[in-house]
């Protein structure tokens, strides 16, 4: 057994309670061990990468039970490559939260942020739906409390908005998961991939209702469209640092649609087969169309990127749902892609809102801000990435959405929708760059004061600028990891018969 | 007893969906304590109701599936964790913002009101 599978999990779970007891007045130590932490977070996702990349899955047993009594964590290239996505974006948040002084506003960041990381690599992982379900609360319990940093009236409002429909949908992942326990009597993914075309006729209905109720759980979670609305209020009011790591709570969202209904509900699975396919490509299409009229309307920055991100997860969401290997690939590449830009993004308009003074990121022509030049040029390239231009990485993944989805009845459909959303998005985003640093108006009273800015900030965003630019110059590299991450998925036997042992899938 | 225990949880829920979606925080915190009620009562239910039968695999014929208890409990902790988050969450948004409606008021609104009331600022957000 490789040991080193429960290290993303257990490494932020000692330190964080680390921090919060034996450091909790010493900001200066609780920096330096929540960054030496992730440092050896993203190196051990490197080492976990390499080791999925030249191995067929891998198993971890807790507690050495066997599979499907007890529970397991599973590493295959899909859980790797979300595992070092997750540890690379925490380095620039944390980076960026400590050089901006977003994490002396309040306490306990470090400790938040520590067990924030647990519960997302652990949703990563773990090979058991329930323990899913508990990962999705650590990892909730921990954003409420980021997303709760600083306070204030307004983000009280937005935090109390959000974790309202956060446990609403926990409720629902609960009733999904005693529904698919009552008709096949495991909670094991694997086992459920070998049962659920086993089911008797007169209890499938049921597990198919689980199933979709589970797909409405994580459709929260992904921001689909009409599940969407709690995704501006919260990233909006959220410190900067924490909505760019939130980047990635959406792609729990779709990774778990990935995980679940190629896995269980697959093409083995008898009368449930491919239970996501009516529902998700539509849904995705209409999320993609909404956030981009949201991208249209947004009157202010921060509003702007958060609908930016509900458009970008409606392609990620289309290349998922139109449940077909390449299609897989181009949904993780875009996945990887819209993750760091919409981080990106985040950091960039909390640093143009700063420098805006009262005006923050209210789309009205205002004073020239100080650094325009750079500010500009920051948000210029993460414009960019998030419009899907050449020659950012966002541009090849649309691409490749955009063939993954040939030979389909409905292709004049799909392509006519991203096309056209891509231009609105950039317009949407030239307006919003023109009246940000070119329609600025003749400074009233006395001009900004002059103020040193720190530096820290710029290159956390200008790091994650730079995966982007690792993306788009690696993209042959990562598209080949990616076609044999998309053919571990759509070949489940080799992930049942690592957590089940060779001979499983007899029964079937 | 089955007919009990699923209309019990029907009706629960669609008390809490009821609660749920009033636009105060009290009434939805209620509705949310609820709506964990009948969820950990389902999960419960999961493993079929049997009675007066032992919750372990002893060469009996019949037994209690013990996996369901050892679910409701995890989702109870959870739960009950959750609840206590969201009251003082609920607390310090009513004590902060003066008002506990659940929505966010946007600026057009705020700008109304105060047009309309002629109230200060923080006064018209409430």
């Amino acid at each position: 057994m490789n040991h080193w599978i429960l290290a993303p999990v257990i490494l932020p779970a000692l330190v964080a309670p680390l921090i919060v007891l034996a450091m909790r007045h010493d900001l200066g130590l609780q920096r330096i061990f929540s960054l030496a932490a992730t440092l050896a977070l993203a190196a051990v996702a490197v080492g976990l990468t390499l080791s999925a990349a030249s191995h067929p899955p891998q198993v971890y047993q807790l507690g050495n039970w066997p599979a499907p009594f007890g529970i397991v964590l599973v590493l295959d290239r899909l859980s790797a490559l979300m595992v070092l996505m997750t540890a690379l974006l925490a380095l620039a948040a944390l980076f960026y939260a400590i050089t901006s002084g977003w994490d002396a506003r309040g306490r306990h960041f470090h400790a938040l942020f520590q067990f924030q990381l647990m519960g997302v690599c652990g949703a990563f992982l773990t090979g058991d739906v329930f323990n899913l379900f508990v990962f999705f609360e650590v990892l909730l319990i921990a954003s409420y409390g980021l997303m709760l940093h600083g306070g204030g009236a307004a983000r009280l409002k937005a935090g109390m908005q959000y974790v309202v429909i956060n446990l609403a949908g926990s409720t629902l992942f609960l009733f999904a998961v005693g529904a698919i326990y009552a008709v096949t009597g495991t909670l094991n993914m694997a086992d459920l991939a070998v049962k659920a075309p086993l089911v008797a006729p007169a209890d499938a209905a049921l597990l198919r209702v689980g199933g979709l109720l589970l797909l409405l759980v994580f459709a929260v979670k992904a921001a689909l469209v009409p599940l969407h609305f709690w995704l501006p209020g919260a990233y909006g009011q959220a410190p900067a640092p924490v909505a760019a790591l939130f980047a990635i709570m959406t792609k729990v969202g779709a990774y778990s649609i990935l995980r679940v209904y190629t896995l269980i509900f697959g093409a083995g699975a008898g009368d449930a087969a491919w239970l996501a396919q009516d529902w998700l490509l539509p849904a995705a299409l209409v999320t993609l169309a909404l956030g981009t009229a949201g991208i249209l309307g947004a009157r202010s920055l921060t509003p702007l990127v958060c609908f930016s991100v509900i458009a970008s997860m409606g392609t990620v969401l289309i290349g998922v749902g139109l449940f077909t290997q390449t299609a897989t690939v181009a949904a993780l590449y875009y996945m990887i892609h819209s993750t760091f830009a919409a981080a990106t993004l985040f950091l960039i308009a909390e640093l143009v809102c700063a420098r805006r003074g009262a005006m923050a990121g209210r789309l009205n022509a205002a004073p020239p801000l100080a650094q325009g030049d750079l500010m500009a040029g920051l948000f210029f390239l993460g414009a960019i990435a998030m419009a899907g231009m050449p020659p950012l990485s966002g541009f090849l993944g649309k691409l490749m959405v955009l063939a993954g989805a040939q030979g389909r009845p409905d292709t004049a459909l799909v392509w006519a929708v991203i096309l056209v959303t891509s231009l609105l998005t950039i317009i949407g985003f030239a307006r919003a760059g023109s009246v940000l640093f070119w329609k600025t108006a003749k400074s009233e009273g006395e001009a900004a004061a002059a103020q040193a800015w720190p530096a820290g900030p710029v290159i956390a965003a200008g790091a994650t600028l730079a995966a982007l630019a690792a993306l788009t110059v690696f993209a042959g590299p990562v598209e080949t990891y990616l076609e044999a991450t998309a053919a571990q998925l759509y070949a489940p036997s080799g992930y049942i018969e690592a957590v089940l042992g060779q001979g499983a899938l007899a029964a079937r | 007893m089955e007919f009990l225990v699923a209309s019990g949880v029907g009706v629960m829920t669609a008390a809490g969906i009821y609660l749920m979606l009033r636009g105060r925080t009290f009434p939805v915190v209620l509705g949310l304590a609820m709506i964990t009620y009948a969820v950990n009562v389902f999960l419960f239910a999961t493993g079929r109701l049997t009675l007066d039968r032992p919750p372990v695999l002893n060469g009996a014929e019949a037994y209690t599936d013990p996996l369901p208890q050892a679910l409701v409990l995890t989702a109870i902790v959870i739960s009950f964790g959750m609840s206590a988050l969201v009251v003082v969450l609920a607390l310090r948004s009513y004590l902060e913002s003066g008002g506990d409606e659940i929505d966010v008021i946007g600026e057009a609104e705020v700008a109304r009101r105060i047009e309309r009331d002629g109230v200060s600022g923080p006064e018209a957000r409430r």
